[in-house]
């Protein structure tokens, strides 16, 4: 079994908000995050798939179409987007690091041909990252 | 569903490799300049990795509020310009990375709860790294 990791760059703006809290509660919890107006943050996403070595081509996958499939379900949706109102997902969560890194996962997993899914890692900044090893993992 | 949250947090402090178990030349074809009686520094990068459920209502493993003031309270100003030679903990053990690695393993562990602690890693310098998941759990 072989990894491969193909990393991606997106900016997008979002903010923290349940509706089902009271405004303090939200405030409480979400602190800055919950200004309405949202903030932005440089993403960089890092997808790692696994798979046996192809004995004609040399590849666990074809990087060009992992590359588009990315762009297609990833980047094309997300990139210079505020999350919570453009991105059909966020309209009934939150986009928290951690529901990225699971909205990615499931919007690549079924779109992959050759490889497995195996890590969607998000990092919020270069110092804050999310990992997620799929719905079953006990990663 | 389960995902791992790592934050990076900086400190820089000073320390000596010596080993009172070993003789002084034991101690310099061991840590070479490492054992250099004044000590030196280093800017350290600690991750932290937790795990645990995304909670629906917050969309979260655990505030990052908690973890960072957990931190910061426990063991970056524990750490953070200081000399480990002089720490308690260091007292009889050598302030390898690897045994700060384990030191602050433990402290999470004993004290933060908001979230299950998967590993910590630390970065000496920028070439060498060190990870700790606890005594019974092999590195992922």
């Amino acid at each position: 079994m072989v990894y491969l990791t193909r990393k991606a760059e997106f900016s997008a703006s979002h903010y923290y908000h349940n509706p089902d809290f009271t405004p303090e509660e939200n405030r409480r919890i979400f602190g800055k995050c919950n200004n309405p107006n949202g903030h932005g943050h440089n993403y960089t996403l890092e997808v790692t798939v696994k798979g046996e070595v192809d004995p004609r081509s040399g590849f666990v996958v074809d990087l060009k179409q992992l590359k588009e499939v990315m762009h297609r379900e990833v980047l094309d949706a997300m990139d210079h987007r505020f999350l919570n109102k453009e991105v059909p997902e966020f309209l009934t969560r939150i986009p928290t690091t951690e529901n990225l890194a699971i909205a990615i996962w499931q919007r690549l997993e079924s779109k992959l041909e050759q490889a497995k899914l195996h890590r969607i890692r998000v990092y919020e900044t270069p110092d804050l990252f999310v990992d997620f090893y799929g719905e079953s993992s006990e990663g | 569903m389960k995902a791992h949250l790592t934050r990076r947090y900086l400190f820089s402090a000073s320390h000596r490799l010596h080993s009172d178990a070993m003789s002084a030349e034991e101690n310099r074809a061991t840590y070479g300049k490492c054992n250099n009686p004044y000590g030196h520094g280093h800017n350290y990068r600690l991750e932290v990795t937790v795990s645990g459920p995304v909670d629906h209502r917050t969309g979260m493993v655990c505030n990052l509020v908690d973890l960072d003031g957990f931190v910061e309270r426990e063991v970056l100003s524990r750490y953070d310009l200081e000399n480990l030679n002089t720490l308690q903990e260091f007292a009889k053990n050598v302030p390898t990375t690897e045994n700060l690695c384990v030191e602050i393993f433990e402290i999470l562990q004993r004290g933060f709860r908001q979230a299950h602690l998967e590993r910590v890693r630390i970065e000496e310098t920028m070439m060498n790294s060190f990870e700790y998941s606890g005594a019974a759990a092999p590195l992922k």
